[in-house]
């Protein structure tokens, strides 16, 4: 048994068709929908009922997972309008965009080996201003715009960096385990 | 699967009629029972009054003492006699530290360590589940009835392999368990900051052995956990052994025997606490073996031998708020919990951290207790529909499967929301190949050496094809208990491949079954007479909430299915009032699965009034 699969994320939160978000009406949704479908409000049932209800609770916080980061938002809002997830990973990133990439890779990497807090927060925070800005242009691209190649291939930039922040995060939460 | 969950959230079908819920506070040094009566949280005491049960089994040649009667034994019989076996839930002994302090014969076991007493072999499941038999029947005593369930409570930071045995536990002891709480989260729960307040919290939970760190958003009645950190291995226990050590060191003592040893543990204790409320303690004894101990310790002296501890505490907290993108002065109160958070050391470092006083006006021993009663309550259905709080926690750790090179592939990340459930897809290498391994595992490290193995499991039954043809979906879900399951499909057949999952640490669902037919419940009296009571309680639930689900939304169904489904009810109720147990589990389960549909159109009616209908404002 299952929720209505076919609202999509947007249409099960009532939350209107756009890349800018109202965080707080994101919020207010999803305590709304776990109330009715959350397990810990069917628990005084039996057991077999339990198992059942607790795809509606998965629906829903899947659903929420993926609307409130940025980059997932926008893959759902791209799928939704005929640009598959394969078609924006097979996007080929410009020169400059790979580039910047190998630049960034190769000076956590180094800060890294030389145990390099300090450096490693630096650039997280530097990462993580850089990503503002991109995560402004591409709401241009999807709301405004609606330039969707052009929004593709900022999100394969953002999953760039995406990935290159759990590294940071990674190494720095392994120099907390020697602290 | 059953309907009725889906219609009248949290309320019972019977609103007159109150069910018999406790909260459970399973602890390293002490374990509680608690309920909610007149709408109040109290501990439930035993006859003496005292509502703290010292978490220590002492097993005799023919019976078992517990609790405070089992103190003595603690150094006239320390092999035998079991204290904070909550250390060794879900662990091998390579995961135990300070193993040479401790008296017992430990036996290495796959899966979870066990301990040789007088009475043979015990894993740490079964003597948890003595503490919690007693707990069970002081409830039961108290409240005069049988139990509808338990909410057991268990640190945040537990892995999937120590959830599953503290469950497995509560099992053996005889009790339905309704939900595995955090700890940090059932003391926010008691601190009634529903109502009042709104904002993040910061609950610092350090108990006998294990620390969490959770950091909590309060909005209109929802508890929403944002991050949780901890340490199983972390707690008032660490401290006593640093004293002990320490009094080790300056009594110029030859090494002790078990009973001296323990003898110094429990002095170690009495010194700490002492130190709680005066600025120095003597620590003085004499030994079994003649010798003398006669030592002075300063609160100075003790702070000083402790404080890598204390910093200790800090990493989780430091971690915690990196999670959740908050800074320290983001928290607008932190709630201290479990008594090793009466010691002013720790009490001023968390104040210096957070640049705020501590709130610590809840007994911290028994406020975790209370949060589980009151959310047991809440779960049993006895709260009105107007007067209700939602949980939303998380699970501590990531879960990752093994890949090329033995890493670790994050499938799951931390601190995601419960229940939770992601999907993987993977194909075959070879030709024709029908069969795939598995290796599961819990922790954030990179190389799957340094998390803890859940389990393996083999995919079976795949249809023959080309390599790479085929198209596996392994499903991997976290419920709100933090437990973890695993399911997978081939996409491109559709064949549903087969798992066995294989724990690397807990038990197996035949083993409680072993367990439990191996006499272990004949005090409670016949086996078969407990069936029959507990499938006619699930009967009653079902037909109850059966009846309430085609009363509000019996238009759901065409008259063919309404009358299958009326004739189910008609054949269960007959099936009640008979004898026989088999027989009634199946014409449950049988009425519960030709409901399921029924159930599913509920829950989008549900789903659509939810957000067409005023439940947005009136959140």
């Amino acid at each position: 048994m299952s929720v209505d699969l076919s609202l999509d994320y947007f249409a099960l939160f009532g939350l209107p068709y756009r890349f800018r978000l109202d965080e707080e009406a994101l919020d207010r949704a999803w305590h709304a929908l776990q109330a009715e479908v959350h397990p810990d409000r069917h628990a005084h049932l039996p057991d077999s009922g339990q198992r059942g209800a607790i795809a509606g609770a998965l629906r829903v916080n899947e659903a929420y997972a993926v609307l409130k980061k940025p980059v997932t938002r926008a893959r759902c809002l791209l799928e939704l309008a005929g640009v598959s997830q394969d078609a924006v990973n097979a996007r080929v990133p410009s020169p400059e965009c790979l580039f910047e990439q190998l630049e960034w890779r190769e000076a956590v990497e180094e800060a890294r080996k030389a145990n390099d807090i300090d450096a490693l927060e630096q650039f997280a925070l530097r990462l993580q201003i850089q990503t503002d800005g991109i995560i402004t242009y591409l709401a241009e691209q999807l709301d405004g715009r609606r330039d969707l190649e052009g929004a593709a291939d900022t999100v394969q930039r953002l999953t760039f960096i995406d990935k290159l922040r759990l590294e940071i995060d990674n190494a720095l939460a392994a120099f907390d385990n020697y602290n | 699967m059953a309907l009725l969950q889906i219609a009248e959230p949290g309320q019972s079908a019977m609103p007159h009629k109150h069910r018999l819920a406790v909260g459970i506070d399973l602890g390293t040094t002490n374990s509680l029972v608690a309920t909610v009566r007149n709408g109040i949280a109290v501990c439930l005491t035993d006859e003496q009054g005292r509502a703290l049960l010292p978490s220590l089994v002492h097993y005799r040649d023919n019976d078992i003492e517990l609790g405070f009667d089992a103190m003595n034994a603690r150094v006239s019989d320390p092999r035998n006699t079991i204290v904070s076996v909550k250390r060794f839930m879900g662990r091998g002994l390579a995961d135990v530290a300070h193993i040479e302090a401790m008296p017992y014969i430990f036996e290495e076991t796959p899966g979870m360590l066990r301990l040789r007493t007088a009475q043979g072999s015990k894993s740490p499941v079964e003597i948890s589940a003595e503490i919690l038999r007693v707990l069970r029947k002081r409830a039961e005593a108290s409240l005069g009835g049988e139990l509808t369930g338990a909410v057991v409570t268990v640190p945040a930071y537990f892995d999937d392999a120590q959830r599953q045995a503290t469950r497995d536990a509560a099992r053996l002891a005889g009790l339905h368990v309704l939900r595995l709480l955090n700890e940090p989260t059932a003391a926010a729960v008691a601190y009634g900051l529903d109502n009042t307040s709104e904002g993040v919290y910061a609950v610092f939970d350090l108990g006998g052995g294990t620390f969490d760190l959770s950091i909590l958003k309060l909005t209109r009645g929802v508890f929403e956990v944002l991050a949780t950190n901890g340490d199983t291995a972390l707690g008032g226990d660490d401290f006593d052994h640093r004293l002990y050590c320490w009094a080790l060191d300056h009594a110029r003592i030859a090494p002790p025997s078990a009973e001296d040893a323990r003898r110094l543990q429990m002095a170690a204790r009495a010194v700490k606490e002492l130190l709680t409320v005066s600025e120095e303690a003597p620590f003085r004894l004499r030994l079994d073996s003649g010798e003398e101990v006669d030592l002075t310790v300063t609160r100075t002296d003790f702070f000083e031998m402790t404080r890598p501890l204390v910093q200790k505490t800090l990493v989780p907290v430091k971690r915690a708020l990196r999670d959740a993108g908050l800074s320290p002065r983001d928290v607008k109160g932190v709630v201290m919990v479990g008594g090793a958070t009466r010691m002013p050391h720790i009490q001023r470092t968390v104040a210096e951290y957070f640049g705020q006083e501590p709130l610590t006006n809840l007994d911290p021993d028994k406020v975790v207790a209370l949060g589980a009663a009151m959310q047991a309550n809440a779960l049993a259905g006895n709260r009105r529909e107007d007067d209700q709080w939602l949980l939303l926690d998380v699970i501590p750790l990531s879960l990752g499967l093994e890949t090329m090179g033995g890493l670790s592939e994050k499938i799951i990340p931390r601190n995601a929301t419960l229940p939770v459930a992601r999907a993987q897809e993977f194909t075959t290498f070879k030709d024709g190949q029908t069969a795939m391994s598995f290796h599961i595992v819990q922790g954030e490290r990179e190389l799957v050496s340094d998390c803890r193995s859940l389990a393996r499991f083999e995919l079976r039954g795949i249809p023959p094809m080309a390599a790479g043809a085929a198209r596996i979906r392994v499903t991997f879900q976290v419920d709100a208990d933090g437990l973890l399951s695993v399911s997978a499909l081939e996409t491109s057949t559709g064949v549903e491949a087969s798992i066995h999952v294989k724990p690397s640490y807990g038990l197996t669902d035949d083993e409680i079954a072993a367990m439990l037919r191996s006499g272990l419940e004949n005090a409670d009296g016949d086996q078969a007479a407990r069936a029959l009571r507990e499938q006619r309680v699930e009967a009653e639930r079902i037909l109850e909430a059966c009846t309430q689900a085609l009363a509000a939304d019996g238009d759901l169904l065409d008259e063919a299915e309404r009358t299958a489904i009326d004739a189910l009810i008609a054949r269960l109720r007959k099936l009640t009032a008979g004898h026989d147990a088999a027989t009634l589990s199946e014409g449950v389960n049988t009425l519960s699965r030709a409901t399921e549909d029924f159930a599913a159109r509920r829950m989008n009616r549900t789903l659509r009034s939810a957000l067409t209908g005023h439940n947005i404002d009136e959140l």
